[in-house]
């Protein structure tokens, strides 16, 4: 299961790496995104991939029944994927308000800022 | 008195949600922005002169304890770094009630402006990595705001490149924190400092280190991956960019010079050094970038990228003397620099540009200023008596110690290509004469110019207190450094063993 997991985070990356070296504005949009998917999947694999039992306590108990799942990798992902989530909504609409005013969506022609 | 140090999170925090209930009073919400940083201001020092006296402070939230729990630390480092953060703080507060434009302050400059001072208060005082990367994007997400408002077409460009290279930054961070929980199941950075060496897995923790390098190393605009930095801190007003050249960068060197003295010290001879190789790269870009821009700020952009070379040489060289350095440097930057930018500002009022071209003559009609904008300069080259020179002086010294002759050459050099650049700006916008047809001033700028001006004498007072009274914070950072270097007290503060 972890193999197949780090196959996928690597074809993440590799996409996501891909699309951002495009100069297409949605690309960089789509290539954002899918880092912070790899980054998160990356968590959850290196969090260690467990059939176990949930970590509650039954009723009437103190502790979960050994042996439980570690939940922190669950709970650092759910936090990084609200923040993902809010950053890139805001990507988002930075990207269309400049399409809006430049009426380009090419990276490359933003060389306003650079000299 | 625990409760100190959650204060520099709590006021900025309240003072953010009560700028926002009072949305739609602007001249309520100027009052409460400045009120909040003075109270930070207080908060600050009461908590350096507490971690002085009292040694290393902790608090667990939520009392539960520490490899648990989250920590908030505060080593004499941390709450150094939080007291010229506030400091900042309030004098770039001072310049905005001045400066800001009234379409900004009513779209949320204030509010924006807390927040961001509460991720970075927050990042300095965190003692849990992943916890850190949450401060890190608070601080994140409220300076792509800041940075974007007002919407002119320069700024949302040089938004764009600032908002996509540090959302990269970010991912690597999170695969690295991941790493690292992966391999010690702990993110405690205390704990880190514990369990790592017990690892013996050496390689594999460089392996995380790199990407932790490169992470921090883009927040913090090092070679070769600053080039973010200079396309987008000349596209917001000058008090934003002035807050961001003074602080943002510099949460990526402490979060450097954080980890690489606690968590990753297993294989020095190759991280320590790789870092050293990168400072001596990232003075001699930075300062020749600079050479080629005749833009204001963009001039004082290249010159934040060969600054940070300093701050981390002395992470690099990694002893006492050396960090300590590192330590002084970062809080004479953080003080000069925003000064640098403050006084770009004035003289955009006076002059109406950035650009050296369209100005000129400055002196003449404002010898005042001419002398503020010199203070910071020399100061910032590093020319005794002010504060540039003593900590240029603390880590080339320590780099002749431990015989580390090229990058303290390239130090030396640097300075002076930076004492060229600052008099090529004295040059041409404030000694040659003013050119044919540049905008007169009008009596309303004029007037405002006050305003501008106390917040900048202000900083160029402390600049120079800090050259003349050099001793106070040497010491300060001579301590900070030991802290740094020998973490049992850390250690000691947040395990409680």
């Amino acid at each position: 299961m972890e193999g197949m997991l780090a196959v996928v985070v690597g074809v993440l990356y590799a996409a996501s790496f891909y699309l951002l070296l495009r100069p297409s504005m949605v690309k960089l949009i789509i290539g954002l995104g899918l880092l912070s998917h790899a980054a998160n999947l990356l968590l959850f694999t290196v969090g260690r991939v467990t059939r176990v039992n949930p970590p509650i306590a039954p009723v009437g108990a103190l502790a979960p029944v050994e042996p439980f799942a570690n939940p922190l990798p669950q709970a650092l992902i759910l936090t990084a994927i609200v923040i993902s989530f809010g950053v890139l909504a805001f990507a988002m609409v930075l990207l269309y308000r400049s399409y809006q005013m430049s009426g380009t969506d090419n990276l490359n022609e933003m060389r306003r800022t650079d000299s | 008195m625990k409760l100190l140090l959650v204060f520099p999170l709590l006021i900025p925090l309240s003072t953010a949600i009560l700028c926002m209930l009072t949305w739609y009073n602007r001249s309520l919400q100027r009052s409460l922005a400045l009120l909040g940083s003075g109270a930070l201001l207080v908060t600050a020092i009461r908590l350096l002169t507490r971690v002085t006296v009292h040694g290393i402070q902790a608090v667990q939230m939520g009392a539960w304890p520490a490899p648990q729990g989250i920590t908030l630390v505060a080593d004499l480092f941390s709450s150094v770094m939080v007291l010229v953060s506030a400091v900042i703080g309030f004098a770039v507060m001072l310049y905005s009630l001045a400066h800001m434009d009234s379409g900004r302050e009513s779209h949320g400059y204030y509010p924006l402006f807390n927040f961001l001072m509460m991720g970075v208060c927050g990042s300095f005082m965190t003692g849990d990595l992943f916890n850190m990367y949450v401060w890190f994007e608070v601080l994140l997400t409220s300076s792509f705001v800041l940075i974007a408002l007002g919407g002119e077409r320069a700024q949302v460009e040089g938004a764009i490149k600032y908002v996509t290279l540090n959302l990269i930054s970010s991912a690597l961070f999170l695969a690295g924190v991941g790493i690292l929980y992966g391999l010690a199941g702990t993110l405690n950075m205390a704990d880190l400092a514990v369990k790592i060496p017990q690892l013996g897995k050496t390689h594999l923790v460089t392996a995380c280190a790199l990407v932790f390098l490169v992470a921090f190393g883009i927040k913090a605009a090092v070679f070769p991956l600053f080039f973010w930095l200079p396309a987008s801190y000349h596209t917001p007003p000058v008090a934003v960019s002035a807050i961001f050249a003074g602080l943002l960068t510099k949460v990526g060197v402490y979060a450097l010079i954080r980890v690489f003295t606690l968590i990753f010290v297993g294989e020095t001879s190759f991280t320590h050094s790789l870092i050293l190789v990168v400072s001596a790269l990232t003075m001699v870009t930075g300062v020749l970038g600079a050479v080629a821009q005749n833009e204001f700020r963009r001039i004082l952009s290249f010159h934040i990228i060969s600054q940070i070379g300093y701050m981390i040489m002395g992470l690099g060289l990694y002893t006492v003397a050396g960090l300590a350095g590192s330590i002084f440097y970062i809080v004479h930057h953080i003080i000069v620099k925003t000064n640098l930018f403050l006084v770009s500002g004035a003289v955009e009022r006076c002059g109406g540009s950035f650009e050296l071209k369209k100005l000129g003559g400055i002196y003449l009609k404002f010898p005042l200023l001419a002398a503020l904008f010199l203070i910071p300069a020399l100061s910032l080259a590093g020319m005794p008596p002010l504060s540039g020179f003593f900590a240029k002086l603390s880590l080339i010294q320590e780099g002749l110690v431990l015989k580390e002759y090229l990058v303290s050459g390239v130090a030396l050099v640097v300075g002076f290509l930076t004492l060229f650049s600052m008099m090529k700006i004295w040059h041409e916008v404030f000694w040659k004469d003013a050119p044919v047809g540049a905008a007169p001033l009008t009596a309303r700028r004029q007037e405002s110019l006050a305003g501008l001006l106390f917040p900048v004498a202000l900083l160029a007072l402390l600049t120079v207190y800090l050259g003349v009274g050099a001793e106070g914070l040497f010491w300060l950072s001579q301590r900070a450094a030991q802290q740094l270097m020998h973490p049992s007290e850390y250690l000691a503060a947040v395990l409680k063993r």
